[in-house]
């Protein structure tokens, strides 16, 4: 393995969307998605912790609570690392716009909030290249907080930080952990330059505020997808 | 105690009161049966043992064997899937045992890992980082055997090599007698490197099983003064 260096050589570009539960971010990148593929480019979506091949392990691990802050940490690098070298990479380098739903940000906001080094971390997913873009949805913590518990959902014990033992209502523990995350989202955005969506703004409106973006970024009609008669 | 580099968050190394010994080396090296010596020799001075070895976490050792019969995984998952199994047993079975006093006897530690990794390509300095998490021991044994004498023990034992432990994922030969030797060749060039800065207690493991327990339980007692 070699530590991701510049990899302008590729013709792929990636897109990441980053953000609080709540944020809005996942509307978004699908609406995204879906303008790009209507526009017949060649565009590959991947989500957080959805790699086949780990997921038996993260959902034993998180039932029975097996995780310390360590495992939660290696066994999502696992996961991310699946999907990044089967699929991320070489569709970065076969010329696709690869869109991710939570990308190694989310990690670093969530395992330091866990305490996870920070040097520990960015040396952890030192293999993946950052993205060409980071869109980060901005959304007050209240919004966000009301947006997910306004439904009195059910919290998973990780999802609520049960496991950091901040409190022992998951939704007050919620929503302590979630503000520790955004406080992290917000040195995270200024470290790596994520680009800023307003996340109160209506979904039409952010959805044409991010096409417009994309659009100035990359050079679109590159990206066209040129197989004849299949797809 | 101290950790190699950053650690596990919330353990104070310094509460660990007990020992952690590992034996090192390739599979034909004697390691399993020293391991058993050893474990009798401190039993019988009154100390209690625990035993560890890769691949026997309840979290992933289950995906790991599977994963290691169709060759599915990609290099850096595969790292990620033995760190997160060396991370399990560490923190649920090394730690707690330390802190209860006991003698952990590690049948392979981190060096393994990282020799496997760094041969198959791996940063070295990312490995570095990752298994800043371990522990150091107060000894590491390193059992050194010849690549033709453990080709020999191997397929005494087993009349075939073991895929893996012959690197034949490497391509460094179709045939599994030169992939073996190869192989373990450059594994034990790595294990060389690492020892000026891991400080292995290399042990000659072509010798016979009672020359080289009586090696190890002298510098078991030299070093641990148990």
């Amino acid at each position: 393995m070699i530590l991701c260096q510049n990899r302008g050589q590729y013709p792929g570009r990636l897109i990441a969307v980053e953000g609080l539960d709540g944020s809005g971010k996942s509307t978004q990148i699908y609406l995204l998605k879906r303008w790009l593929e209507m526009k017949g480019l060649k565009v590959f979506f991947t989500e957080w912790n959805s790699s086949l091949l780990v997921k038996k392990a993260t959902s034993k691990g998180k039932k029975r609570q097996l995780l310390t802050p360590t495992t939660f940490s290696l066994i999502h690098c696992t996961d991310f690392a699946d999907r990044y070298e089967r699929q991320i990479l070489p569709l970065i380098k076969a010329g696709y716009l690869v869109l991710c739903d939570r990308y190694i940000y989310t990690a670093f906001a969530r395992d330091a909030v866990r305490g996870c080094s920070r040097t520990w971390l960015e040396y952890l997913y030192g293999f993946a290249c950052h993205p060409d873009i980071t869109l980060f949805f901005n959304t007050p913590l209240q919004v966000a907080l009301e947006r997910i518990l306004g439904g009195r959902p059910q919290l998973k014990y990780h999802e609520a930080g049960m496991d950091l033992g901040l409190s022992a209502d998951p939704y007050e523990s919620f929503r302590i952990f979630q503000g520790k995350i955004y406080d992290e989202y917000l040195a995270l955005q200024k470290r790596y330059g994520f680009i800023e969506i307003d996340g109160t703004a209506s979904i039409e409106a952010q959805q044409q505020r991010v096409r417009e973006l994309i659009a100035a970024e990359i050079d679109l009609p590159r990206y066209r997808s040129r197989t004849i008669g299949i797809g | 105690m101290q950790f190699y580099g950053e650690g596990i968050p919330g353990v104070n190394p310094g509460e660990l009161t007990g020992r952690l010994i590992v034996m090192e080396g390739a599979d034909g090296s004697g390691r399993s049966v020293q391991m058993e010596i050893l474990r009798d020799y401190l039993e019988n001075k009154g100390h209690a043992t625990v035993n560890v070895g890769l691949r026997r976490s309840t979290l992933v050792s289950e995906e790991l064997r599977e994963a290691k019969e169709g060759n599915v995984l990609g290099e850096i998952t595969r790292s990620l899937f033995y760190a997160t199994d060396f991370a399990d047993q560490l923190e649920n079975q090394i730690i707690p045992a330390l802190k209860a006093g006991f003698i952990v006897l590690a049948d392979r530690y981190i060096y393994t890992l990282m020799a496997r990794d760094i041969v198959r390509g791996a940063d070295r300095g990312w490995e570095r980082s990752l298994y800043g998490m371990a522990l150091v021991p107060d000894l590491v044994i390193y059992l050194k055997v010849s690549p033709a004498q453990l080709v020999e023990r191997n397929l005494r034992k087993n009349a075939m090599l073991d895929y893996w432990e012959s690197g034949m994922d490497l391509g460094l030969s179709r045939d599994s007698f030169d992939s073996f030797i190869r192989y373990q060749r450059l594994i034990q060039k790595e294990f060389a490197l690492m020892q000026a800065e891991y400080g292995f207690s290399t042990v000659n493991g072509n010798l016979s099983i009672g020359v080289v327990a009586r090696e190890i339980s002298n510098r078991v007692t030299d070093i641990l003064g148990v």
